[in-house]
Formats: structure tokens, sequence, C-alpha cells
């Protein structure tokens, strides 16, 4: 671009807007109250409670959406059948969902009253105001980051691998871990990172599903909203920001190197 | 670099702050423009002071419900707001000291009650200590948990510990301590008579003692730098003795202490 042009100069201004609006409410949460009190701040023991316990839900939730999820997907990019489009979007519905959408819909579902209440109830399983509400809604409003990265991650495996992996001898379930699964490696860790990232945000359908408890279902972004309207909570709702903010920035690093991993290995089998 | 340059983006610059500062205009109100009133009411008052909010003469009220500390802690951060309604007279008494509202006065009072769903077999206090009881409160900062501590507070030592130990969630505002109850997530859940009659046939009330009732008061003060204090100051006086009053009154709140 000419960098006389008059354009180019609206151009520039244009990104230095975009950036300074994007990053400086980033800059502010570590710079209003200063990294000391925002350290104090996360010697709370609710903020500790609530940040093992986001630690402990997003982990368990990503473990499910793993366990379940890859053979799901796995299915799902090699397989074609009547609906497939139409199975791969309603997959998706739940990125585009608003979360207090979700938290009422899983309540409608799951909820004690819920539609499927009665099976949950006679599983001898208690979802609403327990951790394990938080996994479900956690599961429920992640699990397409991953799936939808590790549909198009095993899709994109050259079908010639999988079918010489037979020819030697290999069964579907061997050509899957030995062949599929090493390829779509880095596209099932990137898709996984973004799952963590959303999971680890995730505010609505946790507060109308399962409730806010101190260690029990008030995860970190449940503790900034209880923190905001504490007197003098203010510091501590930043602080856990903050390590959310990092935690999520280093999560977007991973999956920006995943990707781009990912592209080089793409030249280089090219 | 040709001249055009400063010129065009100083429009386009212009263009961009008239946006945000026009929605600022009808968003937030408060501010200077003229006819308008921002009011940031207890979460249960989201019924009769919207009600009455409509029915206003002096001013075009916009409104906005949540739990009282929600609201305390939005005008600590600079909310653009005109009036100011709290189920409690300690964050008005907090922001007057803190010289962000005008003097709080008082506007109505209100009753503690237990709500049950429907359909349940609990039928006193001393039922809310059976173990098993999923019971949902407001959380400590929010005038109904707060409340609801003091009644707790009142109990003998095993009673309120067997209670505690039932609570299975801490909600931020009243309206969602009663929908938990409603929706039949919780068997119970400490809300204000006001919001126990307004979810009708939904919900059944167990009563609380009179000995053990906390003082449940609303202040409400007029926010310092409303671009309307006088409009904002005249809602308050309707609510205390006025058409508003009339609306708190059929919706079940009580006279002002």
């Amino acid at each position: 671009m000419n960098r006389r042009s008059p354009f180019f100069v609206l151009a520039a201004l244009a990104a230095l807007l975009t950036l300074a609006f994007l990053l400086a409410p980033v800059v502010a949460v570590f710079a209003y109250a200063g990294p000391g009190q925002l350290l104090a701040a996360l010697g709370d023991e609710s903020s500790r409670e609530a940040l093992l316990l986001s630690l402990r839900t997003t982990l368990t939730a990503l473990a499910l959406i793993v366990l379940v999820g890859t053979p799901a997907a796995y299915l799902l990019a090699n397989r074609e059948f009547r609906g497939r489009s139409l199975v791969l979007t309603a997959i998706e519905l739940p990125l585009v969902m608003p979360p207090a959408v979700a938290g009422i819909a899983l309540l409608a579902a799951f909820g004690p009253s819920g539609l499927l209440g009665g099976l949950v109830e006679s599983a001898g399983v208690e979802l609403v105001f327990q951790t394990a509400g938080v996994v479900v809604a956690l599961v429920f409003v992640s699990a397409p980051f991953f799936l939808r990265a590790a549909i198009a991650a095993f899709a994109s495996i050259d079908g010639r691998l999988l079918e010489a992996a037979r020819t030697l001898g290999a069964g579907p379930f061997r050509a899957f871990a030995t062949v599929a699964l090493p390829s779509a490696r880095t596209g099932l860790a990137s898709g996984l990172a973004l799952a963590w990232g959303r999971a680890l945000g995730e505010f609505g359908a946790t507060l109308l599903f399962a409730g806010s408890l101190q260690g029990v279902t008030q995860t970190a972004p449940l503790a900034i909203f209880a923190d905001f309207s504490r007197p003098d909570g203010f510091v501590s709702a930043l602080a856990l920001s903050a390590v959310l903010i990092l935690v999520s920035a280093v999560l977007l690093l991973g999956v920006k190197l995943l990707g781009g991993d990912r592209a080089s290995e793409g030249a280089a089998a090219r | 670099m040709g001249r055009a340059l400063p010129r065009a983006a100083a429009i386009v610059l212009a263009a961009l702050v008239g946006l945000v500062a026009g929605c600022g205009d009808s968003g937030d109100g408060g501010g200077a423009s003229g006819g308008s009133l921002v009011v940031l009411g207890a979460s249960s008052l989201t019924e009769a002071v919207g009600e009455y909010a409509e029915a206003f003469p002096g001013a075009n009220v916009r409104t906005s419900f949540a739990g009282s500390d929600q609201l305390a802690a939005q005008i600590e951060q600079g909310a653009g707001a005109d009036l100011f309604l709290s189920a409690d007279t300690e964050y008005p008494d907090e922001l007057f000291r803190a010289g962000l509202v005008e003097k709080p006065r008082l506007f109505a009072a209100n009753e503690l009650v237990i709500a049950v769903p429907a359909g349940s077999d609990l039928t006193s206090l001393a039922d809310l200590a059976q173990p098993g009881t999923k019971i949902v409160v407001g959380a400590p900062d929010v005038p109904v948990g707060s409340y609801t501590r003091t009644v707790l507070e009142r109990l003998p030592a095993h009673e309120r510990e067997a209670i505690l130990a039932n609570v299975r969630s801490e909600e931020p505002e009243v309206s969602s301590v009663l929908a938990k109850v409603r929706q039949g997530a919780a068997d119970a859940g400490f809300v204000y008579v006001t919001d126990a009659r307004s979810a009708g046939d939904a919900v059944k009330t167990i009563a609380i003692p009179a000995t053990l009732q906390p003082a449940v008061a609303y202040a409400g003060a007029v926010v310092k730098g409303s671009g309307d204090p006088e409009a904002a100051a005249e809602f308050l006086d309707e609510l205390i003795a006025g058409e508003g009053a009339a609306d708190l009154r059929r919706a079940g709140f009580l006279p002002p202490p």
C-alpha cells in the first residue's frame, strides 16, 4: 500500500484505534490496582477456592469431551450419511447460543422438573447445585469448540494413509490410534485449547443451572460477579480477572503456535 | 502527505465519537439529557416500581433492576443514574457518606418469608433443618441475603447450623432465589413477602415468626450529578406518599417504618 495515500493514513488510524480500544480494558485490569494489590487479593480464600474449582471443573469437562468427542468426531469426519451437514450444524449450535439460553435449556432438559430430570434422578445423579452440574454446563458450552476442530482435523487426513494402514493389516481401532490420532494431533490440541478457554469463561449457564456456592459451584467468573458487588471487592474481582486473562492469553498463544505448526507440516507434506 | 488526510480522519473520528455519544445519551441518560430519568432499583422492586415508572408524569423513566449491592457498586464506579432505590438502608448510607448520593430517605418496608414449591411438604422454618432439604439464599452482600442471615442468627445454634448446611446456592438477587424455587430446583428459599406474592400459585409461603423478622427497610437517594435532580426527588416523593406509594402497597410493600 502506498504510504502516502490518504487511505493508508486512514487505515493506520483505524488500526491504532482498534488496538487501543481492544487493549485498554485488558491493560486496565492490571494497571487499576497494581500487581501488589492484585497478588494480595488472590490470597483470599474465596478467590483461591474459585480458581481451584475452575481448574478442577474445566479439566474434568475437557477429559469428558476428549474421551467421548474424539471417536465421535472421527466417525463424523469419515462417514458420509444423509443429513450429515445437518448433524454438523446442530453440533455447533451451542457455539452461538447465548450462555443464559444454555442455562435455561439445561434446566429444561436435566433440571429437577426438566424433561429428562426423572432419568437423571433415577440414575442417582444430582446436577443442580452440584459441582457435577457445573461440569455438565461446561461440557455443553465448550464441547463444540473441540468437536469442530477435531472433525476438521480428521477430515483433512489423507484417506490413502488410513487405507495403507488397513492394507498392512491394522484394524479400524489400530488405524485410528496409530494413524488418525497422530496426524490430527495439532488440530485436536488447538480445539482443546479453545474449548478450555470457553469453559474457563463460562458464567451464565453455570449460574442458572448449577447455582453459586463457594467451593461447590462458584467458579472464577461467578466469584468475579460476587466480588464486584461486595464492598471493597473490586480489587478481588480484578485479581481473578487478571488470572483468567493470563490463562486465556497462554491458551490463545498455544492455539496460534499449533496453527503455525500445522501450516508448516502441511507445506512439508506437499 | 495529501491535505485531505487529517480532515478525512477527523471526520471519521468525529462520526465514531458521535455514534458512541449518541448511544450514551439514549442508553444511560443521567447526564444532561432533559426529560429522562434513570432509576436503579432493588430486584424486589421490579414489578411495583416498574409499573409506577411507566406512569410517572414528571419524566420519561428508564429502570434497571438488580441486587442493591450491584447497583451500589455501579454507582461507585460512576454509573450515570439519577435515583437509587435500595432494599436496605446501608448501601444508600454508605454512598451518602462517600458523597455519591444525596441524603437517603425511607420509602417502604417489607417482610421476609420462606418460599416453597406449591406441592411442598415443608410447613415451618424448623423443617428447613431436615437433612437433604435444598435451600437457596441470597449472597451475603445482597440485602435479602443479609436479612436471611439475621433471621438465622436468631435461631438456636444447632438449628442454624443444620439450615446453613442445607444451603445449596447463594444467588446474586432475590428474583433468582425465587426462580430456583419456582423451577423446583430448590426446596425452599428466603425471599420477600412481595416476591412470593408475585409468583402466584407456583409457590407457597411459610411465615417467619415475628420475633425472628429482620427490619427490612427500603431507602432511596438521588444520585449526585443527576441531570434532573428535581424529577428524581419527585419520583422518590411519590414512592413515599403518592401514586408510587399506592403501587407499592398494592404489591404488598409496607409503609416505611
